[in-house]
């Protein structure tokens, strides 16, 4: 995400890096770039306007001041005014002290309200809660089914009444207290925020459940529009969070910043999959360092703490370490891997990679030949790849259908990752005692999230000085900044 | 791109993931299970009745349908019906009509106007710049002049192609398939809804084949249109493969001499590419019987954004898009995007989304369209 604006400031730094002084011409290019990045990414109108200004009052005031390099400052000010725009704190759940604690879904046609009630059951659910669902859309066809499908999926029942969804949801409430569940979700019809005689409707339906928490979901992909539908929809029914679905496509841009910034309101949770546990709360702090190009590694890891189990990754650290990673490991861990979602995804989610590697369009295909590779291998062979010769060299094309220079190069290139994780592996050491160092690895990990603030904007990932060999046109691998726990 | 990139990239990875869940879960207390992730959700028989747990009596899908829908629409045009909401370009033309003269703030204010109807950096500054050299070569002096110069300029970037949804009269046995496709949530289901009703109110043959074995209960939800409509439905099980339930939908249309089908797809995004391919292989599957896919139309939400684009450009490559359908154009938002879509990729937008009703499904006017921008 905001990939365009990434590249724009970097393409900005360098314009304006090593000049003593910025002109006054010089910040109105650079806004210009600022403001164009912004609105390819969505950011609403108005919104780009306040955040322009902001940056361009810094800008100036690095034009009159004398630092040594205005050009970083004005980055600066461009990192700081977003991650303010988009900051503030992770909302938390307050359960009410009467349950149960009704939430309420609201948005337009599409936005995916019935998929994200359930998927927000399901994290109730996680918390250790006992949500019911109340299906009151009765204007799709089928959307009750649908509710009622995915409540079979999580285990959580649903309520629905043909009728009349105000009757519904009045109905279901008495239902969920009979039968004690502490968490009610009302999932309601999609509507237009210009459809008075619906948005009377949900009005209703709040004034006859009184929702603790009203949550608006919002497609991540949507343009200028969400602010105005933000608005309407905050001005009838006074939003407590917005929930943002399909943020797994590669846009879900300017829309987050914006509605934050004109309903005030908190991006609380966020729909990253397909699937109903692909799902999370929304962290604004390390959304700000994946826009400025740093990394999201906390939630990496916890995608990657749900596609691989923990023996499974601790066995593949530890080998990995001592050099003793074989190529079926390395293909049982590439399997995993693609669990987590598409490369290029992933790779958003890192920190400090170069742009080369960002731009490098990746596709998940390309992924194939080296399975096909390695599947063709006997047991002994991805064991021992030196072994792999003449013949077996052959074979192995032949059964994998690549030539013999694929396979050359795949051995060749897994001998150089062994030797190269292998001096990591002395360099880092990352707990030799199992046990023992869990305290300290969890402290290291805390303190990873809020460590993108105190990364100096030129980091030059080069001098972390991890390199790997043998690549073509890489100046060189970059460290891994953001490693949470990653002892330094 | 060489092997080694993606060696690379694992090698970070796996190194990153390796260690970075390890520390991540001895951080968390013991007994924090972090299961592997079980395979796509349980395939159920999608059949209603199973009241086991649920708290009420299944509805019938049909009261909820009708009631929703059996008022006819008030038959309305594309302008009317956008007149409702025209306020982002009403801002712009009073402002512009306000001054004496045409002046700098004159075109801040339709830059505005266009950026904030989602027509895109790009495409409203050549509308714009166009319009700057007629201003200062005095070809455009009136303050009218230039909203009506704008309205041409945007008008002429979507005229000409040919919007009709192509239907060839092929020999009785051998169906044309229409294909939806899009992203999730766009309104694909419902539109296939709407213009099979249009189509067999028009005289054509039509059955549905529900595509989307992904979605909970999108089968239902289209199966409830086919039954307003009186047109067969072929559906699979939930999880079933798409492609085989299209496959099966054209040889049913085929030996029932049906002369159309339309085939709904599970929404997805662009972004990923298993998913595209599955879409790739649909499409092309569909042609392996007696059908012919004449229209694969991408249905395109209208307060999408700058993705749009995106979106028009990825199912293009994989589907070879023929058509764009504009939905919900009945809300605040202005579906600028089109204009980068029609541009651009060449894409025609074909039928455009304007209200909940059959009815409301419509053919795409790019002057109505343009000129509802500019209601005065």
């Amino acid at each position: 995400m905001f990939d365009n604006l990434s590249n724009r400031l970097e393409g900005i730094i360098t314009k304006v890096r090593g000049k003593g002084r910025l002109t006054e011409s010089d910040v109105d290019e650079v806004m210009k770039e600022i403001r164009t990045a912004l609105l390819e990414a969505d950011v609403n109108l108005t919104v780009v306007r306040s955040i322009c200004n902001r940056i361009r009052e810094h800008a100036l005031g690095a034009t009159r001041s004398k630092a040594l390099d205005p050009g970083q400052q004005v980055v600066k000010a461009v990192n700081d005014e977003l991650t303010r725009a988009l900051g503030g704190e992770t909302l938390t759940i307050t359960y009410a002290s009467k349950p149960p604690t009704v939430v309420l879904m609201a948005g337009l046609q599409g936005s995916g309200k019935t998929t994200n009630s359930a998927k927000l059951a399901a994290w109730f659910k996680a918390q250790g809660r006992n949500p019911m669902m109340i299906g009151a859309d009765l204007q799709r066809p089928a959307a009750v089914e649908q509710l009622r499908t995915l409540g079979r999926q999580i285990d959580v029942p649903v309520f629905s009444d043909p009728q009349d969804p105000i009757l519904t949801a009045t109905k279901g409430l008495e239902e969920a207290k009979r039968l004690g569940r502490d968490v009610v979700i009302v999932d309601t019809a999609g509507r237009l925020s210009i459809d008075t005689e619906m948005m009377e409707q949900v009005r209703l339906i709040s004034g006859a459940v009184n929702p603790d928490y009203t949550f608006l979901v919002i497609d991540a992909m949507t343009g200028q529009d969400a602010v105005q539908t933000a608005e309407a929809f905050h001005n009838t029914l006074k939003i407590d969070g917005v929930i943002m679905s399909k943020m797994d496509g590669d846009a879900r841009g300017g829309a987050a910043l914006s509605v934050k910034e004109v309903i005030g309101r908190p991006i609380a949770f966020a729909s990253t999959g397909e699937k109903l546990d692909e799902f999370e709360q929304f962290h604004p702090d390390r959304m700000a360092s994946r826009i400025l190009g740093m990394g999201d590694m906390l939630t990496l890891i916890e995608q990657a703490e749900k596609a691989f189990t923990e023996d499974q990754a601790e066995a593949a650290a530890t080998k990995l370490m001592e050099g003793q990673f074989t190529l079926d490991d390395f293909l049982e861990q590439m399997q995993a891997l693609k669990k987590m979602g598409s490369l290029g995804g992933l790779m958003s989610m890192m920190p400090g990679m170069p742009k080369e590697l960002k731009n490098a369009k990746i596709d998940d295909n390309d992924l194939k030949p080296i399975e096909a590779i390695i599947t063709s291998m006997t047991i002994e062979e991805r064991t021992f790849p030196a072994i792999i010769q003449g013949t077996r060299r052959a074979r192995i094309a032949a059964g994998s259908g690549t030539t013999v220079a694929d396979v050359n190069r795949l051995v060749k290139q897994f001998g150089e990752m062994q030797k190269m994780m292998k001096k990591m592996g002395m360099a880092g050491k990352p707990g030799k005692s199992k046990k023992g160092k869990g305290a300290k690895g969890g402290k290291g990990a805390k303190g990873g999230q809020k460590m993108p603030k105190g990364l100096p904007l030129g980091f030059d990932p080069a001098a972390s000085g991890f390199e790997i060999p043998g690549l073509p046109g890489t100046p060189g691998m970059p460290g891994m900044p953001g490693m949470p726990g990653m002892p330094r | 791109m060489g092997i080694e990139f993606f060696f690379l990239i694992l090698a970070v990875f796996v190194v990153a993931f390796g260690i970075g869940v390890v520390l991540l879960n001895r951080r968390k207390s013991v007994g924090q299970p972090a299961p592997g992730r079980p395979t796509p959700p349980p395939a159920r028989p999608p059949v209603a009745q199973s009241e086991g747990d649920t708290l009420v009596a299944e509805p019938e899908v049909d009261s909820e349908v009708d009631s929703a829908v059996e008022e006819e629409p008030p038959a309305g045009t594309l302008r009317e019906r956008l007149a409702k909401a025209r306020s982002t370009f009403a801002g712009a033309i009073a402002g512009v009509l306000g001054r004496s003269a045409i002046t700098d703030e004159s075109f801040d204010d339709l830059e505005e106007a266009l950026l904030r109807a989602d027509v895109g950096v790009a495409i409203a500054d050549e509308l714009l710049s166009g319009l700057r050299v007629k201003v200062a070569n005095k070809e455009i002096t009136e303050p009218s002049d230039l909203l009506d110069a704008l309205q041409a300029e945007m008008t002429k970037r979507l005229v000409g192609s040919d919007r009709s949804l192509n239907f060839e009269p092929f020999e009785p046995g051998n169906p044309n398939v229409w294909m939806f496709v899009g992203v999730n949530g766009v309104g694909k289901t419902t539109t296939i809804g709407k213009l099979a009703k249009q189509q067999v109110d028009s005289g054509r043959s039509v059955l549905l084949a529900a595509g989307d074995t992904f979605r909970a209960a999108a089968a239902e939800q289209l199966a409830a249109w086919a039954e307003r409509s009186d047109v067969d439905i072929v559906r699979g099980a939930d999880g079933a493969d798409p492609s085989s339930v299209i496959f099966d939908g054209v040889e049913k249309a085929a030996a029932n001499k049906v002369e159309l089908v339309m085939a709904d797809t599970a929404g997805r995004l662009h972004t990923k590419s298993n998913l595209m391919d599955e879409l790739g292989k649909v499409r092309r599957v569909a042609e392996k019987g007696a059908g012919t896919v004449t229209e694969t139309l991408l249905v395109i939400d209208a307060t999408t954004g700058q993705n749009g684009l995106t979106q028009a450009r990825e199912f293009g490559e994989v589907t070879n898009v023929t058509g764009v359908v504009l939905t919900k154009l009945d809300g605040s938002a202005k579906g600028g995007i089109v204009f980068a879509i029609e541009t651009e990729l060449a894409i025609p937008v074909k039928l455009v989304g304007i209200g909940e009703t059959i009815g409301d499904l419509i053919d795409f006017d790019p002057e109505e369209f343009v000129s509802a921008l500019f209601e005065r």
